[in-house]
């Protein structure tokens, strides 16, 4: 193919992603600098930093960033490694297995809303919920999950939907694995451990890779999970950064405020982003 | 016990112990369906019942009240909208990279895969405001064209990876023979790369048909997708278990039942076509 030709296929998608993030950044960026309130449409004009130091000042602000890290961070922990535990337990041959990796990745397929209804209402709701009977029958006080450990239960629920997802990944790339590398290594005496650190990790290093990046795109933004669930409370204490946009620009109407905190989670993304390249841009055969 | 049996014993506690999860992590699902034939008053009973007399009530309610089907058919429109026309920009330029990679080739896909981290919510407000100047609010139009914007970077990247794999000799074979650009393309890549961009297209499909920031934020009644019907089922006057679990089964079946389906060319859509 003659060079021109090839960069002619290529200039739609640049050009057209170069628009989808140009065109909102600069939009919004602008809106950051001025006065823009839905309800108060004749105030306005440039204000320069102060929609940020409003955002920033924010008491809710700092506890949004750190449940933000702390919701991307767990999920990712808990589905790598459960994943990855998963994933060689249901490594061999047995009876029924295609039926249990059916069951085992499903989650991943319900959508969020749902996903997040069905946990609050049908497993954690205090009085009519499965874990709530779990608990009286062993004679335990019911917990109210989302109320006593918003964070946690949120969680939970997305765990429960990204493991099968680490799952589906990690066991199709065992099925790779060199089982006669496997056998030797046994006949030379390593166990389990030996082998899951030497030959595994190494085998699996690439999908872990691209598990992590895919899942750390997906977490740092999520919102239908907490909107349909605690809305961010009580309090704070379940607010990501993106739902706490959300409820300055939609239920606080603040337009300014809300595209202020629209650039904070756009520098906290490149922030992420950076240390994600460097580990991924490795990893690509690109 | 000699090494056999413990061999054996392993592998019966092994099977066990992945029936046990695979049982665990479906229970919710399941739970979901089995609460969808229940009565209002069964779905909420204490303590949670496992054997009930079934009833088809609430499907019959959710269409008569809901009209699902326009629901269901905004969500097939969009999300194969959304993929077909990210495709249709994603092909040529993905086949262009890898046939003609440049120093700047992975520096082009990086930025791509960048703006995927762009916060939806950061640009929300700006979007919305394009959509209303242009009449777009609640248009299925809106959501395929976000749709397409915000799954192309991902596109790119799987179809690269695909087109890259195809051994270059196998172009210069037939290029000796005197095949055309044209007949190249489709005589030799298409047949060659038709897998991987089927994938592609079902990841697309299966993580679309699940968006739900746009789709709950643009769309209300005239093009909205399951995600905003099943969201809208969860206000605190409407909260009604068992016809929730209808809505909701009817929500999930058709992506999951094409998930399990379809399980095998989806990882490899998903690791980029590089686990086997």
């Amino acid at each position: 193919m003659n060079p021109t030709l090839a960069k002619w296929l290529q200039a739609p998608s640049v050009i057209l992603l170069l628009l989808w993030m140009i065109v909102p950044l600069s939009m919004t960026i602008y809106f950051s600098t001025i006065r823009y309130h839905l309800l108060y449409q004749d105030r306005t004009g440039f204000i320069g930093l102060s929609n940020y130091e409003f955002f920033y000042t924010d008491p809710s602000f700092w506890p949004a960033i750190l449940n933000t890290l702390i919701l991307v961070g767990s999920v990712l922990l808990i589905s790598v490694v459960l994943g990855l535990a998963i994933s060689l337990l249901i490594n061999h041959d047995f009876f029924g297995r295609g039926i249990v990796r059916v069951l085992l990745i499903s989650p991943f397929f319900i959508m969020p809303t749902v996903n997040a209804l069905v946990w609050k209402n049908m497993l954690m709701n205090p009085i009519y919920g499965l874990f709530a009977f779990i608990s009286t029958s062993f004679g335990l006080d019911p917990i109210d999950w989302l109320s006593d450990f918003p964070l946690f239960s949120i969680i939970i629920i997305v765990s429960w939907q990204w493991t099968p997802f680490a799952i589906l990944i990690f066991m199709t790339s065992l099925q790779s694995q060199d089982r006669e590398q496997k056998e030797a290594a046994t006949l030379d005496g390593a166990g389990f451990w030996a082998q899951f650190f030497n030959l595994t990790i190494p085998h699996l290093a690439r999908p872990i890779a691209i598990v992590i990046m895919i899942q750390m795109i997906f977490h740092l933004s999520i919102f239908a999970e907490i909107f349909v669930t605690t809305s961010g409370g009580p309090g704070v204490q379940s607010t990501n950064l993106a739902f706490l946009i959300f409820t300055q620009a939609l239920q606080g109407f603040d337009v300014g405020v809300a595209s202020a905190g629209g650039v904070f989670a756009i520098i906290l993304a490149n922030i992420v982003a950076i240390f994600l390249i460097r580990i991924v841009g490795k990893s690509l055969t690109v | 016990m000699t090494d056999r049996q413990k061999k054996q014993f392993l592998n019966n506690l092994s099977t066990f112990g992945a029936w046990t999860v695979a049982i665990l992590f479906f229970f919710p699902i399941f739970w979901m369906f089995l609460t969808s034939f229940k009565s209002e008053l069964q779905a909420i009973a204490v303590p949670p019942l496992f054997v009930f007399e079934p009833t088809v009530e609430n499907y019959v309610l959710v269409e008569e009240r809901t009209d699902y089907l326009k629901f269901a058919w905004n969500s097939v429109v969009t999300s194969i909208g959304g993929t077909l026309l990210a495709m249709l920009i994603a092909i040529p330029s993905a086949y262009a990279m890898a046939f003609n990679t440049t120093r700047w080739t992975k520096d082009i896909l990086l930025w791509m895969l960048s703006t995927k981290m762009l916060p939806a919510v950061g640009v929300l407000l700006p979007i919305y405001l394009i959509c209303q100047k242009f009449g777009l609010l609640d248009t299925k139009t809106a959501l395929v064209v976000i749709y397409a914007m915000i799954n192309l970077p991902i596109i790119m990247l799987i179809l690269f990876n695909y087109f890259k794999e195809i051994p270059k000799e196998i172009l210069e074979a037939s290029r000796m023979d005197g095949a055309s650009t044209y007949g190249e393309i489709t005589q030799v890549v298409m047949p060659l790369a038709w897998g991987g961009i089927a994938s592609t297209a079902l990841l697309s499909v299966v993580l679309l048909w699940n968006e739900a920031f746009w789709s709950i934020n643009l769309t209300s009644s005239n093009a909205g997708t399951l995600v905003a019907l099943v969201a809208s089922f969860s206000s605190p006057e409407g909260l009604f278990w068992a016809k929730l679990s209808a809505v909701s089964t009817l929500a999930c079946a058709p992506i999951v039942i094409f998930g399990w389906l379809t399980q095998k060319q989806l990882v490899q859509g998903l690791t980029f076509g590089a686990v086997k």
